[in-house]
């Protein structure tokens, strides 16, 4: 995993709350088995009709969200399947972060092992982010704040492991291999 | 402590007495879920680290694999434990029986390549595969605990949310990422933040035609589709425990359409009846000490949680979905809600095709799907044949009855309930995950509406522009036979 300190980026905003990982790619693209080239099918059935063809008035596919890096979107985002898929999507079509109220368990993990960062913020950050679409904020991961364009800074939670891991770019699995003496121990110890 | 008798600080005194009262008693009175935790930690939290968790099962399915195989294959790293991971394969995989058994290609090019892939990671890695044409292959979350390989106080995890099924049999169940499945593949171990507590006390008997789904909707609908982000869901009650385990496993299977990753039910004798003699259960002293340790698993009187929720399971009334998430839900006799100034909700209806305050009785229905983790099992399969039998479903319904596992399928037939299905007009074929999510081609057309047994009603979720209205097997059968959304009730003698 890539090392983040800050990404800073004008936002993209999609309103809708609950938006569920079939949302941001359908179960139809899982039947992959490589993690790569998924940008392509993020929110398929949002961005393309039925032929294929983009759907000019869907927000990604609008002029102004071209080189946006922070997703703006309403409360729960990323709710329903443990598909990794849709971080993998989201990063691979250019997405470093999203923002929300609230964001489901799986997905923050998913996101959080992948350097894709879950940002939660208060109601009315959001409120104010939802309605103001293409301002440009700061996300810094050292401070966990996210910068706005009037200089305030909003605190969001961050687990320190997590926030060690993005730091520094550190890989969790290299980190559970360390402790195999531990492990090894735990289940010589156990009855069952 | 000799300095506790002067006047001036007495009263911080008894409030220090009463403090470590709280403490001694959260400390001695633990929930199941801390019970089951505390088992399973390698090194516990502290606050730069999350913990270590041990997980006993492994389950893996075609899906969400490939790609933590290949982290393992990049780093030279084998499979830890072997004894502990089982693969099958449900999601990608056909449902018609020359497809399986016939020799006949699967349609999708990539889904075969997906289910070849597993059958070469198992073999490659040593991994034990319950494959294509096993016998005892099935859903990921109905096989768990078929053949009694999910029991009480296990840490189960597999890539895929519905993990939380097995939740119902006392074990701390959840699904995980594919990073995490290499992880566990890797160490049998996860890194794991410990999640508060949250008892759903359900009390009350259900009325006759109201089912397991019906109470898991309406909980759903009451505590909202994030209501459980970040908890372990404890179902507790007399009305939790006179379920059956098939029903119990409706339950802890949607808990993830409320946020929860987990949800669980304590064992009692109605899972050790269940679990009793199955192929990898435990046997003969090995069972007399399992049930012993499984007993001692339930919550303790006096324990706490970090939330509680009251539900009245006897005045519920059968439920169904009208919008685009599993919260959005009524009793089949209501009106669908009206939300003016909600641009969210009206979004939601105009996918759906439904008119704010109109009577979701009655919608005319295209396709009837009964099946999936959460309602694919024999019970369900029976209840839904006891209001198809001598019946016949509407002319121009589809109707797909897709059992959850090759075991389920087999029972089913012992009892002819498929030629139940067959002579109504419905379809009946092999077990998978199959329209639920509609990845091995089983689709909804664009626009029609699905009365489907399945877990999430979500955009597109059975077929691009699918709507899907989740019920029970009973309104899921009596629907197709009226062809319109109907009230199992008015079928029922």
């Amino acid at each position: 995993m890539k090392a983040i300190q800050t990404i800073t980026s004008r936002t993209v905003v999609l309103p809708s709350s609950n938006i569920d990982t079939d949302q941001i790619i359908p179960a139809r693209f899982l039947t992959t088995t490589t993690r790569e080239g998924l940008g392509r099918s993020l929110f398929a059935d949002w961005r393309y009709d039925v032929q294929g063809t983009p759907k000019a008035d869907f927000v990604l596919n609008r002029p102004e969200a071209q080189g946006c890096h922070i997703l703006v979107a309403g409360n729960n985002f990323g709710c329903g399947s443990s598909r990794e898929h849709a971080p993998w999507a989201l990063l691979d079509y250019g997405l470093q972060a999203v923002i929300s109220t609230e964001i489901a368990d799986i997905f923050r993990s998913n996101s959080l092992k992948n350097g894709f960062l879950p940002v939660v913020v208060d109601q009315a950050t959001s409120d104010w982010l939802l309605t103001n679409p293409g301002v440009e904020v700061t996300i810094n991961v050292a401070e966990t704040t996210l910068a706005l364009p009037n200089g305030t800074r909003v605190k969001f939670p961050l687990e320190a492991f997590s926030r060690y891991c993005l730091l520094n770019g550190v890989d969790e699995l290299g980190f559970l291999l360390d402790r195999r003496a531990q492990i090894e121990t735990f289940e010589r110890q156990r009855q069952i | 402590m000799s300095g506790r008798a002067r006047p001036a600080s007495l009263r911080k005194r008894f409030e220090d007495e009463a403090n470590h009262e709280d403490t001694a008693m959260s400390n001695t009175a633990q929930t199941m879920f801390e019970k089951v935790w505390r088992q399973h930690e390698v090194i516990a939290e502290t606050a730069d680290t999350p913990a270590v968790l041990y997980i006993d099962l492994h389950l893996i399915h075609e899906v969400t694999s490939p790609q933590a195989f290949s982290v393992l294959r990049g780093r030279g790293l084998p499979v830890r434990s072997l004894d502990r991971t089982l693969a099958t394969m449900d999601h990608s995989t056909p449902t018609r029986t020359e497809q399986i058994f016939g020799g006949a290609p699967i349609s999708i090019e990539s889904a075969a390549k997906q289910v070849r892939e597993l059958e070469i990671n198992c073999a490659q890695f040593g991994v034990e595969l319950l494959g294509l044409r096993h016998n005892q292959r099935g859903i990921v979350h109905i096989i768990g605990p078929e053949l009694g390989i999910t029991q009480p106080g296990k840490t189960v995890v597999c890539g895929d949310s519905h993990t939380s099924t097995h939740g119902a049999l006392g074990a701390l169940a959840f699904g995980i990422g594919t990073t995490e499945v290499g992880h566990v593949l890797a160490t049998q171990c996860l890194l794991q933040r410990k999640p508060r507590t949250f008892a759903l006390n359900v009390s009350g008997r259900l009325r006759s035609g109201v089912t397991a789904k019906d109470l898991i909707l309406a909980i759903i609908g009451k505590i909202g589709v994030g209501g459980g982000t970040g908890y372990v869901l404890e179902y507790r009650g007399d009305t939790i425990r006179g379920l059956d385990m098939d029903e119990r496993m409706t339950i802890c299977n949607m808990s993830i359409e409320a946020g929860a990753r987990a949800g669980m039910i304590a064992p009692d004798e109605t899972t050790y009846r269940y679990l009793a003699g199955r192929p990898r259960a435990p046997q003969g002293d090995a069972w007399e000490r399992a049930v012993e340790r499984w007993r001692q698993l339930p919550t303790e009187p006096g324990a706490r949680f970090d939330k509680e929720v009251d539900i009245d399971a006897s005045v519920l009334e059968p439920m169904i979905t009208y919008g685009t998430n599993p919260g959005m839900v009524i009793p089949i006799t209501s009106p669908i809600p009206t939300r003016p100034n909600d641009a969210v909700f009206s979004k939601s209806l105009a996918y759906m095709g439904l008119e704010p305050g109109a009577p979701i009785k009655d919608q005319p229905v295209n396709v009837v799907f009964v099946g999936s983790c959460t309602n694919g099992r024999i019970s369900d399969l029976r209840s839904a044949a006891n209001v198809l039998r001598g019946r016949k479903i509407a002319k121009g319904v589809q109707m797909l009855v897709i059992p959850g596992s090759q075991q389920v399928k087999r029972e089913a037939e012992a009892e002819g309930l498929h030629q139940v299905f067959i002579d109504a007009g419905a379809e009946w074929r092999e077990s998978g995950c199959s329209m639920c999510l509609g990845m091995n081609g089983d689709l909804v057309p664009k626009g029609q509406y699905s009365v489907s047994t399945s877990n999430r009603n979500f955009e597109g979720r059975q077929g691009i522009g699918a709507r899907t209205l989740l019920a029970s097997p009973l309104t899921a059968a009596a629907s197709a036979i009226r062809g319109r959304v109907t009230d199992p009730r008015e079928l029922m003698s």
